[in-house]
């Protein structure tokens, strides 16, 4: 195994996820999986090569400074499971 | 052992769009919280973001204001973390290639002009605003910000002193708000800044570890907060306690700075290369037309006041801080060419009337020409100058002009010799024991019969001619 449970109890709290014990084992062999998949492209050498976005060589399109309208303020709540006036309510966070 | 300090500045300036980074909601600063917002800037499944041209532009402009390097090809990368005010979890930013690199920026310190390096400029996004309830365990959010276009400025670790960091800052500020980039408002938080400081032994080459300083919201708190974070650690090191790398809050009221102690501590970014994003190309054409189109930075106009008017530089410092404020200088002496007297007058009288705000000289009542013709007025001795300063408060509640203000309220300068030598004579005969004192030798009451003829005057006398007329009429009065 290239991963730990350490490893995996940490990538599930970066992405928020509680899992149950048969559940990082489950995941726990599936990233494996894919890191082994990943060595063996890193057995290409790219020393000397440029990463690449795509195939095509396309550059970000850009747009002119233009205010458009933005949603309606009940358009812009409306997927809010909470609210008070016209802000969203979270739980109280404080860094 | 003697310490010194290591400070690294990292300063977010809001760019002056009308329009979001990656959408076209509107920035207006105050709106009504969630009015300006979209499916792109709410970060919603499915939406894709695209570059605000004029961003890049703005980015650009204070690049090679800044002697930076400008990246041809560079690449958005998103940064993760999880905060309500960051609704996709991720903010759009650049990690590996930002858009320009290896610029400087000149500050003024006691030992001359020093070159601050500055390792990086990236483009990203802003996040949203908290408001956190005082009472109930709820916060509230607003994403009218969230998406607002922002450059990061990076400097290199050079940074000595808390004072050389409030210049630096400074230095930067007016840069951004010549250049109209940014307005540079730091209340409002469209110019910010969050510090790295660590100390080390004089003379050891490696850094010590550092400490990130946040929530400074004034050059005044920045300066305190590095004064007290350096304090600190030199005290540890001395005890021999370690430091610890952390994150630490400014808090004004105490001027101390506090360990965060959160959770999200270690941050774990793992930025990667946007994939909503193509990799950014900045045409080269665009950056030599944007290169030639540069207006005079403060530095440089600052050096030309000095050289070219001969005023001193503190004088061009002041003038420079603005470029209307410049520009209301050089109006001014075009109609007034005598520089020093100008400066004088744009340092203490006008500035006292804009309360030291110079955004507040667009809506001054006093425009240019009109302080030249006050100057004139004084030059050709048709009013004093302190009558002048009366002149001038009048001019700026009232807009009006300055010669008509003087003749409404019958101003002009008493220099008609006849009158004034019957004034003085009133004035010595209504004081005879002064004079015998003065003539007994009292010198300091020269002053007193100065004061009385002015005051009898209304201060309308011309005090030259005053000065001259008592001399001679004391004089006369020795004989007897």
């Amino acid at each position: 195994m290239k991963i730990t449970d350490k490893e995996v109890d940490y990538v599930a709290l970066l992405g928020r996820l509680h899992l149950e014990p048969e559940e990082k084992t489950k995941y726990r062999a599936q990233l494996d999986d894919i890191l082994k998949y990943m060595d063996k492209l890193g057995e290409v050498p790219t020393d000397h090569v440029e990463p690449m976005a795509g195939t095509v060589e396309l550059y970000t399109p850009m747009r002119e400074d233009v205010v458009r309208p933005s949603l309606s303020i009940e358009e812009a709540l409306s997927n809010a499971p909470a609210r008070t006036g016209t802000s969203f309510r979270v739980p109280k966070v404080i860094e | 052992m003697e310490y010194e300090a290591v400070i690294g500045l990292e300063v977010h300036a809001q760019l002056l769009t009308d329009s979001k980074a990656f959408c076209s909601c509107t920035t207006r600063f105050g709106a009504e919280p969630n009015s300006n917002t979209c499916p792109i800037c709410q970060g919603m499944p499915g939406t894709l973001p695209v570059l605000n041209r004029k961003a890049l532009e703005y980015t650009v402009r204070m690049a090679l204001a800044c002697n930076c390097t400008i990246n041809e090809i560079s690449r958005f990368a998103r940064k993760n973390y999880y905060y309500p005010d960051l609704p996709k979890n991720y903010q759009i930013s650049q990690y590996e290639l930002p858009v320009a690199e290896h610029g400087w920026v000149e500050i003024e310190t006691a030992e001359g002009v020093r070159r601050i390096g500055l390792t990086r400029i990236h483009m990203e996004e802003d996040a949203g605003k908290l408001i956190h309830d005082e009472d109930r365990p709820v916060s509230y959010v607003d994403l009218n910000r969230t998406g607002v276009p922002l450059i990061e400025i990076v400097s290199e670790p050079e940074i000595r002193t808390p004072e050389e960091a409030a210049e630096y800052l400074r230095a930067l500020r007016a840069i951004l708000v010549y250049l109209d980039v940014c307005d540079g408002n730091m209340q409002e938080g469209s110019f910010r800044c969050d510090a790295n400081v660590s100390v080390r032994p004089v003379g050891q080459k490696s850094l010590g570890v550092k400490t990130e300083v946040k929530n400074m919201n004034s050059f005044r708190n920045v300066q305190r907060a590095l004064q007290y974070e350096i304090d600190r650690q030199t005290e540890a090191l001395r005890n021999g306690e370690p430091i610890v790398q952390e994150t630490r809050l400014f808090d004004p009221t105490t001027g101390t700075t506090a360990s965060m102690r959160s959770k999200e501590q270690a941050h774990d970014y793992r930025y990667f290369p946007d994939p909503d994003l193509l990799p950014l190309r900045v045409d080269p054409e665009l950056v030599e037309r944007i290169g030639r189109d540069l207006p005079e930075l403060p530095s440089e106009k600052k050096r030309r006041f000095v050289e070219q008017f001969g005023i001193p530089p503190y004088d061009a410092a002041v003038l420079t801080a603005s470029r209307e404020l410049a520009a209301y200088f050089e109006r001014t002496l075009e109609l007034f060419p005598k520089p020093k007297a100008v400066s004088n007058w744009i340092m203490t009288e006008l500035m006292r009337q804009l309360k030291g705000e110079e955004a507040g000289l667009a809506s001054c009542a006093v425009k240019p020409e009109q302080l030249a013709d006050l100057l004139k007025l004084i030059d050709a001795g048709t009013i004093s100058g302190k009558i002048a300063k009366a002149v001038f408060e009048e001019m700026c509640s009232t807009g009006g002009d300055p010669a008509e203000i003087i003749n409404r309220k019958g101003l002009v300068q008493i220099s008609d010799s006849e009158a004034l030598t019957e004034l003085v004579r009133k004035v010595l005969d209504d004081n005879r024991g002064e004079v015998e004192k003065y003539l007994a030798g009292k010198d300091k009451l020269f002053g007193f019969f100065v004061g009385q003829v002015m005051k009898a005057s209304k201060g309308k006398a011309n005090p030259q001619l005053v000065n001259d007329l008592l001399v001679q009429e004391l004089r006369a009065r020795s004989r007897f």
